[in-house]
């Protein structure tokens, strides 16, 4: 095969990924590095003026307190933030993780307007909350605008600061010395033949959530409509696994309800104009199962209802044959005209709904736009049909799935520390090992605000830790790089050796292509794991019999065929794919009822148990081959 | 679909090593095929529509055909975006046409300097809880904690 170059860079922190959380941790450690003379490297597959789920922008920041009064409404402190997101998440929740991100998240932004984020205020200067916890933006450079924030503190460092885009990571590296150590991660470049090895005093590992584990709604040309972006594949929980890292709430992947096939955002409808959404007889959905919704008390109860019981509602009015269900934005309007007699008032009130509830999708998902277009769809005048989408691992969403982190210590029951190396927060249980926003689990509502403070949060404490470990030196064998650069590059060798043997190489006995594979994975995920497929529900005996496929992906990951360098990326993203397909098959069989039952249920387990309120975790031995669950307690702090 | 080129307006930002579209794909779908000197989406469903590719195109050269699965033919969103707002033009499948204008940074391009304004960070300061900025920056006196 053709020789790729190894590229070795040392540096002392390394950051992996630029999106929100990747971008929020660059500010923070090159401000506190910059004294202490340490190295920053950031290193993203994309580039980070559009990389991660904010590349399109967003039309709203769905994190924000208002801690010092100056919003139009809802001013908020964190513990009542707290008992949010703890009820939302079905009373399983890190509450000193989430207690941190409210803390810290209006200092971020605060800065974002400073960098020239356009939020939208009054007449007084006020932020305009939407609702509880969100705040209006017209974002469609949202990150572009966060991007520049983190290069220029980067450019800051001189030449103890650095960029890298366009290299995809696969693995990290483990210190030949400390067994639970992480001293780096090596990957390969999408656009040149170069092997490359990052060696460091600290790792922090946030390359997002994941998508296409389970399979998306649409196959063919929509593939890659998921509501998360295709690109977001699941690196961060495999590669915090295959460290030994502990992983926790993997079972709970988000299903967010949106404008179907689009995903266009329904957030806006439901609080900035208090769109009423139906089944297909008229009928609201939420609060029509009454008696249902009981044997979820008193999480149910709550108001408002949790994101999990608010889609169980969607699953049983799908049971009943009852769909499609229709955001009825054109009530709005008919609200509008009850509501205001003056006509000039009443024309200047429906232009400014329809010129917002455009932006709402130009600003975060254009695909949504063009649907309404394609349909002939003024929403105005007609309603537009919801649908639930695939499952999503997530966690800064409506979602809990991550690595079990440190918290701050002020913060962090005391009953957790023993479950880590070192008290940093935002480390995960290995030395050296960070992580923030989708990788921080059991913690959710981040959303971008929240993501990008986290990775700030987590940055801090990752130069405290190098200045820490100031004598502390990479120990990584040139056997062990050599090994790994064999196993990153196999894809494309197999391909070289043995794409001859059939008169086309698409279909060959010899391998298997990164898309097949993927195809495959998907298959199981859905109709096993609990996808759409089956209604979002699973059993101890399906996922018994996924796993036993899954086993035969995992065999048949060294049987990956890539034709070039951007196959070998979608090669390395499905592995990664299937790590995190694993992880939740093994989650949902040890967790013993239905916490979330409108994100999966069991079918053979379907009810509240609160016997069972506990964090499920998993970690995998990479060694010995072997998963081990643990259980760890939900210990309140508020 | 998929972003599309348009073969009359592209020129393969003209013999650069890579165009503006295949540096700001966040799924690496544009590639530049250097005989013809014309950029093309090489993996139409893994594409998002994200609009990144459309909005940098010099050429204009780059639009977006809605997914063949669900989508009926015919419509269109066209954005124009400049250095502090963007234009869409939203075209029906049946003739009808709107028009928005939204803003998109308060800030010139490039003026961004996320760490002047504040102190040097201080070694000591490492074990507090303050980030960047903090406490003042939010408008509080000091920062909330549940230690007692």
């Amino acid at each position: 095969m053709r020789e790729f170059e190894t590229v070795v860079v040392d540096t002392d922190i390394l950051i992996l990924g630029g999106g929100m959380s990747g971008c929020g941790a660059a500010v923070e450690a090159a401000y506190w590095a910059k004294p202490l003379g340490l190295k920053v490297t950031l290193v993203d597959k994309a580039a980070i003026d559009r990389s991660g789920p904010v590349a399109m922008g967003l039309s709203a920041i769905n994190t924000y307190m208002g801690m010092d009064g100056k919003v139009t409404q809802n001013p908020r402190m964190p513990e009542r933030f707290v008992e949010y997101v703890t009820n939302d998440q079905m009373g399983l929740i890190r509450q000193d993780l989430v207690y941190d991100i409210a803390r810290h998240v209006d200092s971020t932004v605060k800065h974002f307007e400073k960098w020239g984020l356009p939020i939208w205020k009054d007449e007084a200067g006020n932020y305009v909350k939407s609702g509880e916890w969100q705040v209006m933006i017209s974002g469609e450079s949202y990150k572009i605008i966060v991007a520049e924030a983190a290069r220029s503190a980067i450019a800051a460092l001189g030449d103890k600061g650095q960029i890298i885009e366009r290299v995809m990571i696969t693995h990290l590296l483990k210190d030949e010395k400390e067994p639970n150590r992480v001293c780096g991660a090596v990957g390969f470049s999408v656009r040149e033949d170069k092997f490359y090895v990052f060696k460091a005093k600290v790792v922090i590992c946030m390359m997002g959530g994941a998508v296409h584990v389970f399979r998306p709604r649409s196959q063919g040309e929509g593939f890659g409509r998921s509501w998360m972006p295709p690109f977001v594949n699941g690196t961060t929980y495999a590669l915090i696994l295959q460290a030994g890292g502990e992983l926790t709430q993997m079972d709970n992947t988000f299903v967010p309800p949106r404008f179907k096939d689009s995903y266009g955002p329904v957030g806006t409808f439901f609080l900035l104009f208090n769109t009423p959404a139906t089944n297909a007889y008229g009928e609201a959905y939420v609060g029509g199962y009454p008696s249902e919704l009981d044997k979820w008390a008193p999480y149910s109860h709550a108001k408002p209802c949790p994101t999990p019981m608010r889609n169980y509602e969607m699953i049983l009015c799908a049971k009943e044959g009852k769909t499609p269900y229709w955001m009825r934005t054109e009530k709005v309007v008919e609200r509008f005209q009850k509501e205001i007699t003056d006509p000039k008032e009443l024309k200047k009130k429906i232009k400014e709904y329809e010129s917002e509830a455009w932006e709402d999708f130009l600003d975060m998902t254009i695909a949504g736009a063009t649907n309404w277009a394609a349909h002939n769809i003024d929403p105005l005048e007609k309603p537009m049909e919801l649908q639930m989408s695939d499952s999503v691992f997530i966690g800064s969403h409506a979602g809990s799935c991550g690595a079990w982190a440190c918290g701050p210590e002020d913060l962090m029951p005391k009953e957790y520390a023993d479950a880590f190396p070192a008290q940093y927060n935002c480390m995960t249980t290995v030395m050296g090992l960070f992580t923030a926003g989708c990788g921080v689990g059991a913690c959710a509502h981040k959303f971008s605000s929240g993501s990008h403070v986290q990775g700030r949060i987590a940055a801090k404490a990752s130069v405290k830790f190098a200045n820490d470990q100031k004598d502390y030196k990479p120990t990584v064998s040139d056997a062990t790089i050599n090994k790994l650069k064999e196993v990153v590059l196999r894809p494309l060798a197999l391909y070289e050796e043995k794409s001859g043997y059939t008169t086309s190489p698409d279909v060959n006995p010899h391998y298997i292509s990164p898309h097949n594979f993927l195809f495959r994975l998907q298959k199981i995920m859905g109709e096993y794991i609990g996808g759409w497929e089956t209604l979002y529900g699973t059993s101890d005996k399906m996922l018994e019999t996924g796993l036993w496929k899954l086993g035969f992906c995992e065999e048949d990951t060294e049987k990956i065929a890539a034709k070039n360098l951007h196959e070998l990326l979608r090669a390395w993203e499905a592995i990664h794919r299937m790590w995190v397909g694993m992880a939740c098959a093994r989650t949902r069989l040890a967790r013993k009822e239905s916490r979330w039952p409108g994100y999966y249920y069991k079918f053979d387990y379907l009810k509240l148990d609160e016997t069972k309120k506990h964090f499920i975790n998993v970690k995998y031995d990479v060694d010995k081959k072997e998963w081990k669950v643990i259980e760890r307690p939900m210990i309140p702090i508020i | 679909m998929p972003s599309f080129v348009i073969n009359e307006k592209c020129d393969g930002c003209k013999g650069q090593d890579k165009t503006a579209c295949m540096y700001i794909c966040p799924n690496d779908l544009m590639f530049l095929d250097k005989e013809r000197m014309k950029a093309y989406n090489q993996e139409p469903t893994y594409c998002w529509e994200c609009y990144c590719c459309v909005k940098i195109c010099p050429q204009q050269a780059m639009d977006v055909r809605g997914y063949a699965d669900f989508m009926p033919l015919g419509a269109a969103s066209t954005p124009l975006r400049g250095t502090e707002d963007i234009m869409w033009t939203i075209t029906f499948r049946d003739g009808r046409i709107k028009r928005f204008k939204y803003p998109t940074r308060t800030t010139p391009e490039g003026s961004i300097k996320a760490l002047e304004g504040f102190p040097e960070a201080k070694v000591e300061d490492l074990a507090n809880q303050l980030l960047l900025g903090e406490p003042d920056i939010m408008g509080v006196k000091e920062l909330p904690t549940k230690k007692k």
